[in-house]
């Protein structure tokens, strides 16, 4: 004797996005901590050192934070003007920062007042940054030259005139003492080399470049700039490898995971993506409330921080493990669980006579009533509200299965103005859904043959089949328009692709349209 | 024309076990029932088949144990000939010739030496009218005894063994056909008819379907055609009886059964529900619902401790009296056809087919069994005729066997057509296939073929269907997108079509580089590596019927068959036709392991093979006329062990052997000479000598009797010679076990023997005289008790013997020591 086979309820591919690895590690941070700063927040820098403070320019200032602080812990405000690119040394000792005004200021993290001054620039200095020997600073300008500068003695070392438009960003290599990148407004990247008067290499990304990163290995390099992100191999002379669009405003800032493997971007269009460094697949979206300045991932990828236009910082930290873990044991931990502890997990002994027990099958209530062939309470069962709003896939498929036992007509058949109405109401809500519309077409035909002779009866019951009429009459419009599309669709497709001329040798000879016919079906099957 | 020789067609098992109501024996250890031609004894514990009663040159009609001996049984058929078994042992005891063909047989304790078989009537042969007939069965030591007492008990009856039946130990039987139902009293030797209206108030349909009757008491139950049973009583009057109306089956009652005690009436429908009514409480009620499909046949063991019932998908469930499933007999599924092809498992090599509604059976060629069914539409089974049931109709296999492709339909009224193609792959642990992907609607219209890429080398499997809606589909299993969770699943690769026609069969060649899609007249090839159309051959003005690659050294060629009885070859290097011919092919196949091909074309009524290979002009091997009607279902199946024959003719058997289905849904295949007589071989151990009734005792004894009297002359001459290796000793080693008397029963025969050796020396001249016949000797027993006719010889000859010594003596020979003289 074969048990009873539930009714089988489709599962319908879920719309919206997957989840992935991705997304559960991204979506692991806190509620976002945010922190008014006095103006738009230009950049954003992490310590190399331990405990990680991050400072943050904005405005004339630049703060200092401690990791979990919401104060910051320093400020530097002896700026004239409004402050760029507030970086630390590799040991978390100096800062650098430009200004408005043209001069760069070096401080020790500790102190106040500005150890050094270093005046050459005669325009706005945006980028500065340490060179890997931590004794020179690099800066750039919108006087479009780069300079290269001595720590101890505070003098100019070397000046580059290559660029022929602002140098908004650059960044010096790590690994070597000699080499550093630059962006500008005028389109080009240019690697430069101490050693030499001039660059040793230049790349075209085609827009204004805003942002530079290079990878920790230092063989690959990204810009972004416009709309555009783009990733170019220096080990290949600067070949271009991937170019990214997924913004759909200016790309501002840039940064890596800690793993290095995945990229973040982010945006004046208010999203930070989150790329798989691997195939440059987007594979984690975040939104923010206003356009995206600046970003920086802690080590480790413990918070993020985001600075805004809206002069506002938010801050995310990760959620620590001891905190998700302990809420799962103390769910498991209820009461009873010690009740049950006790032979939970037996092990039979050698002597021990093993009493099987017959495994209950468990049916869900309307399962029940099907067994038992209790075709109208199946369906009421179906129809509760819980069901009938949450999972109407199972109203559905009770439907459909009292459909293929031919009882369907007799489930829908006798009920009350207020029973009638709810089951009109479900076909209201979901009959022009295309996963239910066969199932529910059907019974809605039969609903209209069984009632058709109580209409105008009840006012509630007239109402709902003149929505239902309304809504059908929608929805064939709307059918009518996209078949429409689909036809321009279909000739345009037909015509940007050439004939093929197929061999062939005997009767047959006039198949030339094979080649057409074999891409137009592509398309149909997306639609439908 | 080569000469078919000595290739013959012969059936192949999965014959119909649920035809008629099966017997369980008085120690519920075995259950008989009729199977084709012969009749099959299974063991109620573990399903095997314990025996196969061959000998019947016709259908079995009907099972039936020996009222006065429980360990033979009754059997009849269509061949007109009733005959009695020992099934125990599987031995063929007697043949009763009726002379007409019976199709079904009672009989009853209180009728000793009759039996009653249904035959047609006497004195026409139409047989559309039956009779009830009783034989009175002649006592006779011949095996092949012709019965030709025959006197009509009752005529028209209907000759459904379920509408007769005897009550009350035998004193009346009931027989019901049509709206009437007949009661003949034995005793009084009269009948009483009673007849109902053809509907009732209600519309119901009256007709009746079965008969049982309470041994005990005066009762009848009858099974009616709208599902109502009802109970007669007082039936001994022409006007005074009553009848009482059970209701529970809402449609007709096929079978009806009291149980030995008659506290229980058993009934059994197509709802496959069985329901166990109490007699004289039959408000309470016991149900044992889904048994799997319609109850055709009900029985009881005569304790009344196990039930069985007989399904119409060739099945017998054993059930015990506590309404429990104990046991269940599967035979071949044969439904009205099979609309899966006839497929080859390529890992168990079973056959594969459609079975019971719903899902895919697995049939083992090889030991003729059924392996398992696997449900494919995984939904609850509505009993209900008339209602439109998702039905498997493609299925297709990989070339490893790890995947499986099946597509199930619902073709409802005037609604659309519910499609569902599902993916399964084999799960190595559990030995069978789970369901990997479920495609809702993958076509818009019927699919009209199925298969899968065959290249063994493949790194990525791929299924293609063509279907009436004018696309055909490429389908590949491809790694999961995101998550680890779900494994790899099938989605669409690509869609083809070509000028809008409809697609009607595809195939892969061998290596899987081409892909041939017939579109109505024209014969597409296209590359599945890119899906480029590559070529088109076509061959106006008909539709491609088949479409077939050649196999190995023939994979270049492509054949095809049109509607228009045409068999063409293209050679697919040239994109020319090699060849073509003329004949009505209706189904054509190759052969995996070689590069043979069978065609099947139909011709005047009847259906002739050819086997050729596509690269040589004439055919290998041709049989005329290999059954009447259209074959459309055949398949080759890897032999498990090749087969060396060196005939040319029978050699494309080697590999693989053919089967095939016909019109009448017969699985039938093709053997050759060597290979039955194999088969003979090994079955020859059970052929015993005709010339005298085969019983164990026989076996056991009647050979040393002759022995005993030539070994008794011959110890007469030298009485201390012993026999080195007597065939006694030789018998008493290798008969089995279970079949001897207990050792203490030899032994004390053994002594005995000893004890009176000298009188026996004496009787020697006397026991070489007497011929006995041993048969005579073993049945009737009370033939010795009186005083036999060598006695007065006896006394004359040795009349010196005392009293005494004579009394020994006689008890001497009656008991039959043949044994021990193998030893002395």
């Amino acid at each position: 004797m074969a048990s009873f086979k539930p009714t089988k309820i489709q599962v319908y591919p879920k719309l919206g996005e997957k989840v992935t690895q991705d997304t559960l590690y991204w979506k692991n941070y806190k509620a976002p901590l945010h922190i008014k700063e006095f103006g738009a927040i230009t950049n954003i820098d992490f310590s190399p050192v331990a405990p990680h403070n991050f400072a943050v320019t904005a405005f004339t200032r630049i703060h200092i934070y401690g990791p979990f602080s919401q104060e910051p812990v320093k400020s530097f405000t002896r700026f004239k003007d409004t402050a760029y690119c507030g970086r630390f040394r590799s040991d978390g000792q100096l800062l650098v920062a430009g200004c408005e005004d043209s001069v760069v200021r070096l401080f020790d993290v500790s102190g106040k007042v500005a150890l050094r001054m270093f005046k050459g620039h005669t325009k706005a200095v945006h980028v500065t940054d340490f060179i890997s020997d931590r004794y020179q600073i690099l800066t750039g300008s919108d006087d479009y030259t780069c300079r290269l500068w001595d720590l101890p003695n505070a003098t100019e070392l070397n000046t580059y005139q290559e660029h022929t438009d602002y140098i908004r960003c650059g960044v010096a290599s790590k690994l070597n003492r000699d080499l550093f990148i630059t962006g500008s407004y005028d389109h080009t990247l240019k690697l430069f080399d101490a050693r030499v008067d001039k660059s040793v290499m230049t790349m075209d990304h085609g827009q204004p470049v805003e942002s530079l990163l290079l990878y920790p290995s230092e063989g690959l390099l990204v810009s972004a700039g416009g709309r555009y992100v783009k990733v170019w191999d220096l080990l290949k002379g600067g070949q271009p490898l991937v170019s990214l669009k997924n913004h759909h405003k200016t790309v501002t800032s840039l940064c890596l995971s800690s793993s290095g493997q995945r990229l973040l971007s982010a945006s004046l269009d208010r999203h930070v993506k989150v790329y798989n460094t691997t195939n440059y697949k987007v594979v984690h979206n975040f939104d923010y409330a206003a356009s995206i300045l600046s970003l920086a991932l802690a080590p480790d990828d413990e918070s993020i921080v985001v600075g805004m236009t809206n002069s506002i910082l938010s801050v995310k930290h990760r959620k620590s493990l001891e905190d998700s873990k302990e809420i799962s044991g103390q769910q498991r931990r209820r009461p009873s669980y010690r009740v049950f502890v006790k032979g939970k997990n037996p092990v039979p002994k050698r002597d021990d006579y093993l009493v099987s027990k017959p495994v209950k099958q468990h049916l869900a209530k309307y399962d029940k009533q099907l067994k038992k062939f209790n075709v109208t309470k199946a369906l009421d069962t179906a129809l509760e509200t819980w069901t009938r709003h949450r999972k109407p896939e199972i109203t559905v498929a009770v439907m459909k299965e009292l459909d293929r036992r031919g009882t369907l007509k007799n489930a829908l058949a006798g009920r009350d103005e207020q029973a009638l109405a709810r089951l009109l109401n479900f076909l209201i809500g979901n009959v022009v859904d295309p996963r239910f519309a066969p199932v529910l077409v059907t019974a809605a035909e039969m609903i209209l043959d069984i009632y058709r002779s109580v209409i105008g009866q009840s006012p509630v019951v007239d109402r709902q089949l003149l929505r239902l009429q309304e809504l059908l009459e929608k929805e064939i419009d709307y059918q009518q328009d996209l078949l429409e599309v689909m036809g321009m669709l279909d000739t345009m497709f037909a015509s940007s692709f050439p004939r093929m001329e197929v061999p062939c040798p005997g009767i047959s000879r006039a198949n030339g349209l094979a080649g057409g016919d074999e891409i137009t079906s592509r398309p149909q099957i997306q639609a439908t | 024309m080569v000469g078919h020789g000595d290739i013959r067609v012969v059936h192949r098992g999965g014959s119909k076990i649920n035809s008629r109501q099966p017997v369980i024996t008085q120690d519920s250890r075995f259950l008989l029932c009729a199977s084709g031609e012969c009749v099959k004894v299974f063991s109620t514990s573990t399903e095997e088949c314990v025996h196969d009663l061959r000998g019947h040159t016709d259908a079995v009609t009907g099972v039936l144990l020996k009222p006065s001996n429980h360990l033979q049984a009754y059997s009849c058929s269509a061949d007109g000939t009733v005959r009695l078994w020992d099934f125990t042992e599987g031995i063929h005891i007697k043949t009763y010739v009726i002379g007409y063909p019976v199709y079904s047989i009672y009989a009853s304790a209180h009728h000793e030496g009759v039996i009653f078989v249904v035959t047609p009537m006497l004195n026409d042969k139409r047989s559309e009218v039956f009779q009830l007939v009783a034989v009175h069965l002649p006592q006779s030591g011949d095996q092949l005894v012709e019965a030709l007492e025959l006197s009509a008990v009752i005529s028209d009856v209907s000759s459904n063994p379920a509408a007769i039946g005897f009550g009350k130990g035998g004193e009346f039987i009931a027989s019901a056909k049509g709206l009437h139902l007949e009661v003949f009293f034995f005793k009084k030797q009269k009948s009483y008819r009673f007849s109902l209206k053809e509907d009732n108030k209600k519309g119901g349909k009256n007709t009746f379907m079965c008969v049982a009757c309470h041994q005990k008491e005066d009762c009848i139950a009858t099974g009616h055609e709208d599902g109502k049973i009802r109970l007669w009583r007082n039936f001994n009057h022409k006007k005074e009886y009553t009848f009482s109306t059970l209701h529970w089956h809402h449609s007709a009652v096929s079978s009806l059964c009291f149980t030995p005690e008659g506290t229980n009436l058993l009934s059994g429908g197509l709802e496959s529900v069985l329901v166990q009514w109490r007699y004289n409480q039959e408000s309470q009620r016991d149900f044992l619902p889904r048994l799997g499909s319609a109850i055709t046949h009900i029985a009881v063991s005569p304790d009344g401790a196990l039930f069985c019932t007989s399904h119409s998908d060739n099945k017998i469930t054993i059930i015990q009296s506590s309404v429990k499933v104990s046991a269940v007999i599967q035979g071949l599924v044969k439904g009205e056809s099979v609309r899966t092809d006839l497929m080859v498992d390529p890992r168990s090599k079973s056959l594969v087919l459609n079975g019971k509604p719903g899902q895919l059976q697995f049939y083992s060629l090889q030991r003729d069994k059924l392996l398992y069914n696997l449900d494919i539409v995984q939904q609850e089974y509505i009993h209900e005729s008339g209602l439109e049931q998702f039905e498997v109709v493609k299925a297709a296999f990989d070339a490893s066997g790890s995947w499986m492709a099946t597509v199930e339909e619902r073709n409802q009224k005037a609604a659309e057509l519910e499609l569902n193609l599902k993916l399964w792959a084999f799960d190595e642990q559990t030995q069978s296939f789970v369901l990997n992907t479920t495609i809702s609607t993958p076509h818009e219209a019927r699919i009209t073929d199925m298969c899968f890429c065959h290249a063994a080398d493949s790194q990525t499997t791929m299924l293609v269907s063509t279907s009436k809606d004018g696309h055909f589909k490429a389908w590949q299993l491809s790694a999961a997108a995101h998550t680890e969770d779900e494994g790899p699943s099938w989605s669409c690769d690509f869609v083809g079509a070509y000028h809008s026609l409809v697609p009607e069969r595809c195939c892969f060649s061998a290596d899987g580089s081409l892909l041939a899609v017939s579109f109505q007249e024209v014969v597409t090839v296209w590359s599945p590596a890119s899906w480029e159309l590559l070529t088109t051959l076509s061959q106006p003005p008909q539709a491609i019927r088949d479409l077939c690659f050649g196999r190995l050294s023939c994979s270049k060629y492509l054949l095809g068959t049109t509607a228009s009885k045409l068999l063409c070859c293209w050679n697919l290097l040239t994109c020319s036709l090699e060849w073509s011919t003329t004949m009505d092919v209706s189904l054509l196949l190759a052969d995996p392991l070689t590069e043979n091909m069978a065609a099947f074309c139909f011709q005047a009524g009847g259906t002739d093979l050819f086997v050729f290979k596509p690269s040589e002009p004439r055919p290998l091997f041709s049989h005329k006329a290999v059954c009447s009607g259209k074959v459309t279902r055949a398949i080759f199946s890897p032999r498990e062990e090749m087969l060396e024959s060196c005939e040319e003719s029978s050699q494309w058997l080697n590999r693989s052997q053919l089967h095939f289905l016909t019109q009448y849904m017969d699985l039938m295949t093709f053997t050759t000479k060597a290979e039955e007589d194999r088969l003979l071989a090994s079955s020859r151990q059970l052929v015993v000598d005709d010339s005298v009734a085969m019983t164990p005792f026989y076996l056991l004894l009647g050979k040393h009797r002759q022995q005993e009297t030539e070994d008794a002359v011959s110890s007469s001459l030298s009485s201390d010679t012993v026999p080195q290796s007597s065939a006694a000793i030789k018998q008493l080693l290798q008969t089995p076990a279970h079949v001897m008397p207990s050792t203490s029963y030899l032994c004390s025969m053994f002594v005995q023997s000893l004890l009176i050796s000298v009188t026996d020396t004496r009787e020697e001249n006397k026991h070489a005289e007497e011929k006995m016949d041993s048969e005579r000797e073993e049945e009737d027993s009370e033939e010795e008790m009186e005083p036999s006719n060598p006695r007065p010889q006896q006394a004359s000859e040795a009349c010196s013997l005392t009293k005494a010594q004579l009394r020994e003596l006689r008890r001497v020979r009656k008991q039959d020591h043949s044994w021990s003289a193998g030893f002395l």
